[in-house]
């Protein structure tokens, strides 16, 4: 009993869209040349993990995902590249050496990952017993602010000091 | 079902993997390291639904990990730019001081 059960419903025609959605998205980054485009391609990456979050009645994580990653994180990626030099990004040189070593080590860690998938043993967690809250919002609102105080008001204070930390790094240096 | 989450969050490893260690420009280098948060994130996900001990807290830790990726990419793209003023390129393999 391996866990790939596949009972064809719409929850799982959902998953393979967002599946294929994510693998296109993320092969076409790895294979285009221009940096723009492996922005877009990943903006795709993105809202396809955030579908997937839905398919896993993770909404509030589906939203923050959409939000931070699909709008922030690519915008930001794509100022970097506006502030940085684009246009010489088609110039790669190829080095075949190092990308043969990169993609076995990959596809050598994909073919680990994949025989521990496979050969774990998922019976009895085939899901249905997290009965699904009400109201997921509330639910992680409640937990992040009972439970999880102390690393909330951390990563708070972390964001700041970050974000501080990110002014002063790209901000022009005074003469 | 849990299975085919793995997987794929595995697939979304390698591929960040790959990339990380391929391309040149340090901001793609940086996009693939967000795709191998994504993938650690689907995979707490995946388990706060299917795991032995279904719970939302496995949703929290994905949230505490996306706030610290934020902060990351935003250190790493001011880095970035600081290097570029600095050295007139965002070419990885082109910052070997230490190496030399």
């Amino acid at each position: 009993m391996n866990g790939f059960t596949f009972n064809f419903d719409g929850g799982y025609a959902a998953f393979f869209v967002f599946a294929v959605l994510i693998i296109a998205g993320s092969v076409l980054m790895i294979s285009t040349s221009k940096v723009v485009h492996m922005v877009m391609s990943m903006a795709a990456v993105f809202l396809g993990v955030g579908g997937m979050y839905i398919l896993l009645d993770a909404e509030f994580l589906a939203f923050v995902q959409v939000l931070i990653y699909a709008g922030a994180i690519s915008i930001l990626m794509i100022f970097g590249i506006m502030m940085t030099n684009h246009r010489d990004a088609a110039a790669e040189a190829v080095k075949p050496l190092k990308e043969t070593l990169a993609a076995v080590g990959a596809l050598a860690l994909f073919g680990l990952l994949f025989y521990a998938i496979r050969d774990a043993d998922f019976t009895g967690m085939d899901g249905g017993r997290m009965v699904p809250e009400e109201d997921n919002t509330a639910a992680i609102g409640v937990l992040l602010f009972h439970n999880q105080v102390l690393p909330f008001e951390i990563v708070s204070v972390l964001l700041t000091v970050a974000f501080i930390g990110a002014v002063v790094l790209a901000k022009k240096e005074a003469e | 079902m849990l299975a085919s989450y793995l997987t794929m969050a595995a697939i979304l490893f390698c591929i960040g993997l790959y990339g990380a260690f391929v391309k040149r420009n340090a901001v793609v280098v940086l996009l693939s390291i967000e795709l191998m948060l994504n993938s650690v994130n689907l995979n707490l996900v995946a388990f706060s639904k299917y795991g032995a001990v279904p719970s939302l807290t496995g949703q929290v830790f994905a949230l505490f990990t996306i706030a610290v990726a934020a902060a990351e990419a935003a250190v790493g793209v001011a880095v970035l730019i600081a290097l570029f003023r600095a050295r007139g390129t965002v070419k990885a393999d082109e910052f070997d001081e230490l190496r030399r």
